[in-house]
């Protein structure tokens, strides 16, 4: 099985530079609003882009993010519209990975089959579930991998040596390396702390190796680029959105730009990084 | 109701901490290992006989057990039915149940080293046992709690930081008891090297709410024991009331295997079934929520829903595995009392027998008089009275005076 994941990544390789994975939720303000700046991320310089699945609790995420899902079920926002959203984008884009980021409960009640069947054909490529860990993954990482999605598995800190192969046993796409314990948003990502996490994973695995948590700025971006194979950015893109909304929560003329611009900033910090080592 | 129905409903869960499907431990990896390091040193502390010895030492001396099965003849005589007891945890120092598990968890956290502690509290009855054992083992102590539920359960809040705690009134969400849960769980996540998550009910990820059960379940032994003395047999019924469900599977399980006694909890209706309640099991399906699968409130979805009840601990739009277990296989019965029934129930009790209950244990007090006015008089029904209403009298006073207007 080969995704669009596995095709970018090879890509990237080619030409010697890491990936900038974005972070955007679906439904924040609008579902207008928030197509309009999927559609603005590639262009700005994304090379995958996450999207998440809002939920009322996100048990692992900071106050940025869970209110960005709070506005966007507010604005009515669900996990159908969700993969409409994805549908309408692949219209104009049938290359950019798309990776649906949340918590288990909204897919459990969706249902898993069907939701990984409507999930693959509007286009999605993998999935990273925060509160699905190895232990319980008969509930969808197999049913996953079967239907042709990566899923995609959170290593942090606290997973050491003696753990990673249960977590990196069946992750394909890429593993996504947690900077920080601790949730989203809150501390700052060390680029040498995660410079030498990011080789002890490369010990146990071929795939790339992305990091995000605690990484706002094309600074940052750019440290952790050079040692991983991508950075990821959410609670920066997300504090854009908000900081671009009217006093009533409703999008303005410049919110999609305001996020493109944040992002062109990200991707020319990653893009100054040369390349990790292999 | 399922048709396979196990030969013993005591032995789950199983390893993978599964009760039937309900369970499970469905939380972020950077929790899972600390989660399995728990699993460890609670199985451990299980094992050694000198574990128990010093609980029994603190669980006589300092909480005050075994606490009373007493014949609530007063009550008795007006419902006209069934014999009443009452089994007395809110004589428990800190007033309620909560805080045999509160001991047990923290002597689990001593034995792993652990020096900072925090919990959740709806009602603030978790919150203050936590507290109090912690300044009694020199622990740090910090609490989540609702903003909402701060207000409303003011003593507590003072009780607590009497104690040392310090008390975090949580703003996202409703802000009660589901998003104190969510607070504490990012913190968990923070500083999961140092901390030790002290759950309040029989919830969570595996192991814990076989581990709180397992605190919890010295009720029920004791009532067995109490019963036998008092009246030579085991009693016919048990009722309790359910937030998520500990002081209810305390009383329960030591019971599960015995067909005669029937067992009923009992959940918060709120307002009512139709509009805002806590009743998961009648109003809710099986969702994953804060680390486990079980019963939950929420929408079409699978966006969980606000819970409503008088009663800040049963404030919750969850309930244990377990209990969604020993519904779904008919074990228990599963009823509940609304918010006016709970109020009726409070002064009742307080007026026939000089006992003002918890807000939350007169939603078990409530169901009585559907039950007891239609059992023989040689029937023995046992209420769990899981906790003193001191910290709700402020709340209640306010109510009855506005009435009176
Ligand atoms: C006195 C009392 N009873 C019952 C409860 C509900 O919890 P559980 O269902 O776990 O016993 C609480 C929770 O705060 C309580 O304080």
């Amino acid at each position: 099985m080969s995704t669009r994941i596995d095709a970018r990544f090879a890509e990237l390789k080619q030409q010697g530079r890491s990936a900038f994975v974005t972070f955007v939720m679906a439904g924040d303000p609008d579902a207008k609003t928030s197509l309009d700046i999927l559609k603005a991320l590639p262009k700005a310089g994304a090379d995958v882009i996450e999207i998440g699945m809002p939920f009322t609790d996100p048990m692992a995420d900071g106050p940025s993010i869970q209110a960005a899902g709070l506005r966007a079920l507010k604005g009515g926002m669900t996990l159908r519209k969700t993969l409409a959203m994805v549908r309408d984008f692949r219209k104009d884009d049938n290359t950019t990975p798309i990776v649906l980021m949340g918590y288990y409960n909204p897919i459990y009640i969706y249902g898993v089959e069907s939701f990984l069947a409507d999930a693959k054909t509007a286009g999605v490529d993998g999935l990273i579930i925060v509160d699905l860990p190895p232990e319980e993954d008969t509930e969808l990482c197999i049913p996953a991998m079967k239907a042709g999605l990566n899923f995609i598995r959170l290593a942090t800190p606290t997973t050491d040596d003696k753990r990673l192969p249960a977590v990196l046993a069946n992750t394909s796409g890429f593993v996504y390396y947690v900077s920080i314990t601790g949730i989203t948003g809150a501390a700052t990502a060390d680029s040498n702390a995660v410079a030498e996490a990011v080789a002890r994973i490369k010990r146990h695995t071929k795939l790339p190796v992305c990091v995000g948590f605690g990484i706002r700025t094309p600074e940052t971006a750019r440290a952790i680029a050079e040692n991983a194979n991508g950075a990821v950015v959410g609670t920066a893109i997300v504090d854009v959105v908000r900081a671009n909304l009217d006093a009533e929560g409703r999008a303005t003329p410049k919110t999609v730009s305001a996020v493109a611009d944040l992002v062109s900033a990200l991707a020319q910090g990653v893009r100054g990084a040369k390349q990790a080592a292999e | 109701m399922n048709q396979n129905l196990p030969n013993s409903f005591r032995s789950g869960p199983d390893e993978r901490g599964h009760f039937g499907i309900f369970g499970g431990r469905f939380v972020a990896e950077t929790l899972m290992p600390l989660i399995l390091d728990l699993e460890k040193a609670y199985a451990d502390a299980k094992a050694d006989p000198a574990f128990q010895a010093e609980m029994n030492v603190y669980l006589k001396d300092y909480v005050g057990r075994p606490s009373p099965l007493y014949f609530a003849e007063r009550l008795t005589e007006h419902l006209g039915g069934a014999k009443i007891y009452l089994k007395r945890e809110e004589l428990n120092h800190t007033g309620s149940h909560k805080v045999n598990n509160v001991l047990g968890q923290i002597m689990v956290a001593r034995r792993m080293g652990k020096k900072r502690i925090i919990a959740e509290t709806g009602a603030g009855q978790h919150g203050v046992a936590t507290a109090t054992l912690c300044a009694r083992f020199g622990l740090e102590c910090v609490v989540y709690m609702g903003a909402v539920d701060v207000e409303r359960q003011q003593p507590n809040v003072i009780r607590m930081e009497m104690l040392g705690a310090k008390v975090v009134p949580v703003q996202s969400g409703a802000r009660t008891l589901k998003d104190a849960m969510n607070d504490a769980l990012r913190d968990w996540v923070t500083n999961v090297h140092n901390t030790f998550y002290c759950i309040g009910t029989v919830a969570g990820p595996h192991p814990y709410p076989m581990m709180v059960r397992d605190f919890q379940s010295i009720i029920g032994h004791e009532t067995r024991k109490q019963m036998q003395e008092a009246e030579g047999r085991l009693p016919d019924s048990l009722i309790a009331c359910i937030g998520g469900g500990s002081n209810a599977m305390g009383l329960f399980h030591p019971f599960l295997d015995d067909p005669s006694v029937e067992i009923f909890g009992v959940e918060a209706a709120g307002h009512g079934l139709t509009q805002l309640h806590a009743a998961s099991l009648a109003g809710g399906r099986p969702g994953v929520l804060h680390g486990n699968r079980t019963y939950l409130l929420m929408d079409a979805d699978g966006q969980i829903e606000e819970a409503h009840s008088i009663s800040a601990g049963l404030d919750y739009p969850g309930i244990g595995p377990e209990h969604a277990w020993l519904h779904e296989t008919g074990r228990v019965k599963y009823l509940s009392a609304t918010d006016e029934e709970a109020l009726a129930a409070f002064q009742l009790l307080s007026r026939l027998e000089g006992i003002i209950p918890a807000l939350e244990s007169a939603h078990a007090i409530a169901k009585l008089s559907e039950l007891a006015p239609q059992r023989p008089k040689d029937h023995l029904m046992v209420v769990n009275l899981s906790g003193r209403g001191d910290k709700d009298v402020p709340q209640v006073g306010d109510i009855l005076k506005a009435r009176q207007k």
